[in-house]
């Protein structure tokens, strides 16, 4: 079961993958779209680990949706609205939920995903962040219907995310700023879906860090 | 990197103070949020237009604040789209009750980042509509791409929506001009150098002393093709042609849609240019390039309109939509009617343009 003290550091861990990658990913946005994503991110991220402190007292949904108003507010740019629909669209699907069991981690997961569909109009293939998300989603349900533990379904997660990052460099951007490179945008991995992988990739590091799972 | 600035994360906010302190009986800054708006808003009964998107382009959009044009003008950081409760926040000082209009450059962020803002004033009860602005033909196809970039056309948008308002028209009538000017208008550009943006330090993309990249965009993200360094007049040449061939141009485009009380997606159509028609035709700098240099490229632009028997009745030159000091020019044409000629000579006053007062 994930706590709310689990959800906390996962938030921690993912703001400060973005501070250590800040560069990187904003050397990924100048090869295919307009060099701020990590910029951008890391001035989101900086608020959310500063408002983090005034959060403990609260349950995981109202710490995923303050979340999700401050990344919308402070982000700007394609990456603000989407990560912060994920982030509140994830904390709908867990409201009143004091831990999460496997299945409620699929469903957050899940709905972060939709949401990001549904606000974007991307589809798998388009070179965006969602074609690190959608597989990292179809590994954790594979894992969870094969009665893996939450630990392994999330490393199976993890290791999807890095595939489909993996497979973005090939592909030709469909959406975004990167898209009016046409073939330019070949040969690159996506900025967002990086950003997407480290998201998954802070959860796992907790879930492994803590030796509870 | 070399600038006029004192600290790069300083430079929007620094940017603003300057032009509000300049034109402080025309315009008001509000502060986080920020957002740009009419010294005398609200006006009760008049629809409100706000616009947004990222800086770096000014004067667009906050030196088109004023009367007869924009109610409100949200920046965000350079390049960068504006966020949510920005938008909201400029929507509820501005509102004077007969509604909103967000007059919005088709870029993944503006978009998705206007659309959060309808839904939020919406559910605070405000009447806000949103109308897409993409006419930067360097995109040619819209099923592989986000669609085509606003650009040129947006502030043409902006003047004629704004005196529309002014005149009394309704919100569902402007949102109907905005649509309408949207598609009669077409625009590319060229650049002969990069940008930097402050935060950045280094320039967003590098270009060979002898090379110009064609169809840019207005961030610094890199155009459609890079070619050899050209004349003028080839250059323009290659502009104007690359409009007035434009064939039929067909996408659908994502409007509230007030009946049904959702995202609908729209099919529209942008027609080509005929012999006969006359031309709003506006020669844009990116930043760096000229004035002198911008009416070279309009008297070429001249020449080929008025061999393709295309009227220029109207006509802007100079920096109004630029990339940071990027050198570089962008051609706009504009297909006009009479209501629209009526509306971009009517009176307007704002830090940028004055005329007719």
């Amino acid at each position: 079961m994930l706590s709310q003290t689990h959800i906390l550091q996962w938030l921690q861990a993912f703001a400060t993958e973005i501070e250590l990658n800040k560069a990187y990913l904003t050397e990924l946005d100048a090869a295919i779209g307009d060099a701020d994503h990590g910029i951008n991110m890391d001035r989101g991220f900086k608020k959310v680990s500063a408002q983090l402190s005034t959060l403990t007292d609260k349950d995981i949904s109202s710490i995923l949706k303050a979340v999700s108003m401050t990344l919308i507010s402070s982000i700007g740019g394609a990456s603000g609205p989407l990560y912060g629909t994920w982030f509140l669209r994830a904390s709908i699907a867990v409201v009143d939920k004091q831990e999460l069991t496997q299945q409620d981690v699929l469903g957050l997961l899940q709905t972060g995903l939709d949401g990001v569909l549904q606000r974007g109009k991307a589809q798998l293939g388009d070179k965006t962040m969602v074609d690190v998300l959608s597989p990292s989603v179809d590994a954790f349900r594979q894992a969870v219907g094969e009665s893996k533990g939450t630990l392994e379904a999330m490393q199976q997660a993890v290791a999807a995310a890095q595939g489909g990052l993996e497979e973005t460099i090939p592909m030709q951007a469909r959406k975004g700023r990167a898209s009016y490179l046409g073939e330019r945008s070949i040969g690159h991995p996506d900025p967002g879906g990086t950003s997407a992988y480290l998201m998954l990739k802070s959860l796992l590091g907790v879930l492994e860090s803590s030796g509870e799972f | 990197m070399k600038k006029l600035i004192n600290k790069p994360e300083d430079f929007v906010r620094e940017s603003l103070e300057g032009m509000v302190a300049a034109h402080s009986h025309l315009i008001k800054l509000n502060y986080d949020p920020a957002f740009v708006y009419r010294a005398d808003a609200p006006i009760q009964g008049k629809v409100a237009i706000i616009s947004g998107g990222g800086s770096g382009h000014e004067p667009m959009h906050a030196g088109f604040v004023g009367r007869g044009m924009l109610d409100a003008a949200c920046p965000g950081e350079v390049f960068t789209s504006p966020t949510p409760d920005q938008m909201l926040e400029a929507t509820k000082r501005v509102e004077g009750g007969s509604g909103i209009l967000y007059i919005v450059k088709n870029y993944s962020g503006d978009v998705m980042n206007f659309e959060i803002a309808t839904e939020l004033a919406r559910g605070e009860g405000i009447r806000v509509l949103n109308i897409l602005i993409d006419d930067d033909v360097a995109v040619k196809d819209s099923l592989y791409t986000q669609g085509r970039r606003g650009v040129g056309t947006t502030i043409l948008a902006e003047k004629i929506c704004g005196a529309a308002a002014e005149l009394g028209y309704d919100l569902p009538q402007i949102a109907n001009l905005c649509r309408r000017v949207n598609l009669n208008g077409r625009s590319m550009g060229i650049a002969l150098t990069s940008c930097t943006v402050p935060a950045n330090g280094t320039p967003t993309f590098e270009l060979g002393d002898r090379e110009i990249e064609l169809g840019i965009g207005i961030h610094g993200e890199p155009g459609i093709e890079r070619t050899a360094l050209k004349s003028v007049d080839e250059i323009t040449e290659i502009l104007t042609r690359s409009l007035i061939e434009d064939t039929a141009y067909s996408r659908t485009l994502r409007e509230w849609d007030e009946d049904k009380g959702e995202w609908v997606d729209v099919e529209l159509i942008n027609l080509p240019f005929a012999k006969g028609d006359r031309l709003l035709a506006f020669v844009n700098s990116m930043g760096g390039t000229p004035v002198s240099e911008l009416y070279i490229v309009y008297r070429k632009l001249a020449q080929i309109c008025e061999l393709q028997g295309l009227q220029i009745v109207r006509n802007l030159i100079g920096p109004y939509i630029t990339s940071l000091e990027m050198q570089g020019c962008s051609i706009t044409l504009l297909k006009l009617d009479d209501e629209m000629i009526r509306l971009w000579d009517a009176p307007v006053k704002t830090p940028s343009w004055g005329w007719g007062i």
